[in-house]
């Protein structure tokens, strides 16, 4: 069956060279993204086999590629066909809505070859079984996003999330090269499975944490190493924004799940504490940074960051109870975090399509240029609505399953015996509360301000539904955001392998329970059945409508609208997306992000406008990364004169660097 | 036969929450009037209201959407599930397993994202300020509610709320601090969700203070009788809530015998009763505040939740 994986993605290599020849043609879109759908859903199945069978067979196979005493190690375990199932469920809702969406590429031959390239690169990280392989893949993966990103080269904007997107990448392959080369030890025995048998000592394992935290945790987008991503992941055509926020972030954290769940060996209580505390002000930071955006696929992408915050305080909390050997809770934890990673692939990928569709029909991402999408495009309207009801955690949809198991296991919290951790939970707690109802707010606006209300342009009120199979994709997926809330044991019993290959125990059964409820400890204390409430909500909604149908009234007329007694039927009347989390930058605002309101009023008599300035900056962009970039401008503006000299000088400079060498080498 | 009585307590409970919902609404203002030495209006006149709004034909706006008509349903849905999983004179509840306290406190979170949905959708400047303030108020008052009930939860050891009645009804309970605290954030809470003075006025219209009366405002007909009774439910869930964790007093056991049903029945309607009547002096004696000066109430909410969560984390019994 590895085989047959490995074939499938040679197969999406080769792809890249015949999408070259192809792209100029006019069916060499729909013959790359349907043999990519292709590929994508026989790893799917390969996958959903190797995470299903009950046996849990491991696979492994070695290539003789890559380093000549290592050759290429392959494996596929619990958690490797994990995560291979999400990678390729994203890939294959990509290529399936890219077959009518890539039609109107303006560039297909910047596009169509790095596609499958990309798509093979994340399924070889996953797949990989030594350091080596992994690194290749990862980097090769960067890589070929990158690519993607500056397809659309000639917008100046792309170019700078380009060139930051690719510092930030090489900075995380850095941090993992450096783990890998500390895990392998100084003998170089680079496959897993050497690793994992030799347990490193306490300071050199610490170590390694930090930096798969950096390492990982900079392409997961975790602040405060989150600042390429808000830029690279909008660039990028809508498709892959898709892939990259829903897919390759869970990639990023399959390589921390990896490291320090698989490879390090036994945690030690503290490293939770490390994870949360980034973890927890990643989910709140990320979903205000998001409420603040007016282009739709920005708010999209640091809405990511808040929610690989929310899955990473999930691992955390892991982490902390397999520390102290309380593993049945320990299992709570990672299934939450887990069922996040396929609850968040989903809804992400689902809404960035949803962008990419209004881009399409209006040509614009900025929010307060649309509006009243809904009557133009009904069934993408629809589809979007069900994503932001999920992406915000409201029941029944399959979002805040994932949410309430990872409260129930910080309800589980104050078990653990630390001190330290005893303190920080209930702030993590309250973090990831505030962080679930800010994202509510967050999607409200969304939703509201694109699809709802009146045009606020004239390609907004002229705009026109998506096609079939962008459609097709859409709506799929929100039923999958449906079945996974109101079935949620199912894909919790299918978890169980993963969780019990990486903290040693599993959640309870839960599939033969009364009426598929989720029952995660015991009975008495907590239960939650998506499928019955969502009987009930349905069965009273209907019961209202038909009785106040029958019994009262059913007519209706239309007028014009009301609004108090005021109608304007200009469109600027109403809310802006800036307008409407205005309050919400008033109360979180002027501390995070050091927002001000500057109302400049004109003289008495003069007859020009008022202007109302918002004055808003990226705290951490200023505090962390301006003073690096500053510093390395700094030193390269004086290296520079170094180019410049005679040959005279040169031949000096060699020949003092050579002294100074000697010298050092004697003493 | 135990079944069949379950089924009965649940559908009950289901009718009780629904016809006590718009009396309790008519008798806080009936004590508010009272208070303010007026006669007020009759205690049936919301049964009447209802009515009305309901026989009266919708006027819809020209570019209202099909969501527009959907939510009233989904909010009345949402929030009178919602209640019925509160236990009102029981807590026999027959399908309380199938939501905790956090689910109900998610449901009316999904409630309020279609009303302020609704205050977008036709795209007026009154619906978008309501809209743009209810989604503010909301952020600070539901992890409020949430942390809330961490604290609880931990005290009685289960998120489940009839359990965690039955819990405050025996003697194991005590009287801890952290229940103190969280009694308190609840209060704020509910005062904040039920837009009651001092966070938004319900009797109020044609102000630019007003936030959930804002979002309204384009309904009619139907779909406004429905988003009041809605209210008036949220009122009664909010009280029932407060009731039954913090007053658990005569609330039946599971498997109860009729008599003490019935005692049940009776201490449920005197503690609506003092509840509404506490609800009528507080708004009475209090102003409204500024918009702005929400956050800080709301934030002294969810400071003392927290307070009362870290207090249960750092020791079992205080």
């Amino acid at each position: 069956m590895i085989t047959a994986a490995l074939v499938c993605v040679a197969v999406l290599l080769a792809l890249a060279p015949v999408a070259i020849a192809l792209a100029a043609q006019m069916r060499g879109s729909a013959i790359i993204y349907s043999a990519s759908l292709l590929a994508c859903l026989a790893l799917l199945v390969i996958a959903l086999f190797a995470l299903l069978d009950p046996a849990h067979p491991i696979l492994s196979t070695t290539l003789p590629v890559g380093l000549p005493w290592l050759g290429a190690h392959f494996r596929i375990d619990a958690l490797a066909a994990f995560f291979l199932a999400i990678v390729n469920f994203g890939g294959a809702a990509a290529s399936l809505f890219a077959l009518g969406y890539g039609r109107h590429e303006s560039a297909p031959g910047r596009v169509l070859p790095f596609y499958p390239a990309y798509l093979a690169a994340m399924n070889l990280v996953v797949l990989a079984d030594d350091a080596f392989t992994f690194l290749v893949a990862w980097e090769f993966m960067s890589l070929t996003s990158w690519a993607l990103v500056v397809s659309h080269h000639r917008e100046s904007e792309n170019i700078r999330a380009g060139f930051v997107y690719l510092l930030m990448a090489s900075f995380g392959t850095l941090a993992l090269l450096l783990a890998f080369g500390m895990l392998a030890g100084s003998g170089g025995h680079y496959d897993f499975a050497t690793i994992r048998a030799a347990h490193p000592a306490a300071v050199l394992s610490t170590t390694v944490l930090l930096l798969a935290l950096i390492g990982a945790g900079s392409k997961a987008g975790l602040v405060p190493l989150h600042a390429w991503l808000p830029l690279a992941h909008p660039a990028a055509p809508s498709h892959v924004s898709g892939l990259m926020s829903g897919v390759m972030t869970k990639v990023a954290i399959y390589g921390f799940v990896r490291i320090v769940f698989d490879l390090l060996g036994p945690p030690e209580w503290w490293w939770s504490m490390v994870v949360l505390a980034i973890a927890a002000p990643s989910a709140t930071l990320g979903v205000l940074y998001a409420l603040m955006q007016r282009d739709i696929k920005r708010v999209l992408a640091y809405s990511t960051i808040e929610n690989i915050g929310i899955i990473f305080v999930g691992l955390g909390l892991a982490l902390a109870f397999k520390a102290q050997a309380m593993d049945w809770i320990a299992a709570l934890a990672f299934t939450a975090a887990l069922f996040h990673v396929l609850n968040h692939a989903t809804f992400k990928s689902l809404l960035f399509f949803g962008a990419g569709c209004v881009l399409n029909a209006t040509g614009e991402r900025d929010m307060e240029k649309l509006g009243g999408l809904i009557h133009r495009m009904p069934q993408t309207a629809f589809a979007v609505l069900i994503g932001c009801v999920a992406i915000s955690a409201l029941p029944p949809f399959n979002g805040f399953v994932s949410e309430w198991l990872t409260f129930q296991a910080i309800l589980l919290s104050p078990e653990l015996p630390s001190w330290g951790l005893k303190l920080i939970i209930p702030a993590v707690g309250g973090l990831l509360a505030l962080a679930a109802a800010l994202a509510a707010a967050c999607f409200v606006k969304l939703f509201g301000i694109v699809f709802l209300g009146r045009a606020r342009n004239a390609v907004a009120s002229t705009a026109r539904e998506a096609d079939g199979f962008s459609r097709a994709t859409l709506l799929g997926l929100a039923a999958l955001c449906l079945v996974a809330g109101i079935f949620p044991g199912l894909f919790i019993d299918a978890l169980a392998p993963v969780a019990k290959a990486m903290v040693g125990n599993s959640m309870p059964h839960q599939a033969g329970l009364q009426w598929l409820t989720i029952v995660p400890i015991a009975k008495s204390r907590s239960s939650y059945n998506g499928l019955l409430l969502f009987a009930f909500v349905l069965l009273s909604g209907s019961i209202a409508a038909l009785a106040i149908h029958r019994l009262a009234s059913d007519r209706f007329r239309r007028a014009p609208f009301w609004d108090c007694g005021l109608p304007d039927a200009s469109p600027a009347i109403q809310y802006t997306a800036s307008g409407f989390s205005q309050p919400i930058r008033r109360v979180f605002g002027t501390t995070i992000f050091a927002a001000r309101e500057i109302g400049e009023m004109p003289p008495p008599g003069s007859p020009a406008p008022a202007r109302l300035v918002v004055d808003m900056h990226d705290l951490i962009w200023d505090a962390l990364y301006a003073p690096i970039a500053k510093a390395t401008g700094f030193v390269t503006e004086r290296i520079n004169v170094l180019q410049f000299l005679t040959i005279r000088r040169y031949l000096t400079l060699v020949f003092v660097t050579l002294i100074v060498l000697l010298v050092v080498l004697t003493i | 036969m135990s079944m069949i009585r379950d089924l009965m307590s649940q559908g009950g409970d289901m009718l009780l929450v629904l016809t006590l919902a718009p009396l309790l609404t008519g008798f806080v203002r009936k004590i508010k009037a009272r208070l303010l030495r007026r006669q007020g209006p009759p205690l049936l006149q919301p049964y009447r209201d209802l009515l009305r709004l309901m026989r009266k034909d919708v006027v819809l706006a020209e570019n209202a959407s099909w969501l527009f008509r959907a939510i009233p349903y989904i909010i009345f849905a949402s929030t009178w599930v919602a209640a019925s999983l509160v236990p009102t004179f029981g807590t026999g509840l027959l399908f309380s397993w199938s939501a905790d306290l956090i689910v109900i406190t998610a449901l009316l979170g999904s409630a309020r994202f279609f009303l302020a949905l609704g205050g977008l959708d036709v795209g007026t400047a009154f619906g978008g300020i309501g809209s743009s303030r209810e989604v503010m108020i909301a952020s600070l008052a539901e992890p409020a509610m949430l942390i809330m009930v961490f604290a609880v939860a931990m005290i009685a050891g289960s998120t489940q709320l009839s359990t965690i009645a039955e819990f405050m009804g025996s003697s194991a309970v005590g009287l801890p601090v952290s229940l103190g605290l969280a009694l308190v954030a609840l209060i704020i809470v509910a005062i904040a969700e039920n837009g009651r003075i001092p966070v938004d006025n319900p009797g109020t219209h044609l102000e630019l203070t007003m936030v959930h009366e804002a979002m309204v405002l384009e309904y009619s007909g139907r779909h406004l009788a429905l988003i009041d009774l809605s209210s008036q439910l949220k009122l009664v869930l909010y009280i029932s809530m407060i009731a039954s964790i913090f007053m658990p007093w005569g609330t039946a056991a599971p498997q109860a015998a009729v008599h003490s049903l019935a005692l049940g029945a009776a201490a449920y309607v005197v503690k609506l009763a003092v509840c509404g009547v506490a609800l009528a002096v507080f708004e009475t004696a209090i102003a409204k505040m500024r918009v702005f000066r929400i956050p800080q109430f709301l934030g002294a909410a969810l400071m003392l939740a927290l307070l009362a969560t870290l207090l249960r984390f750092v020791s079992g019994s205080l």
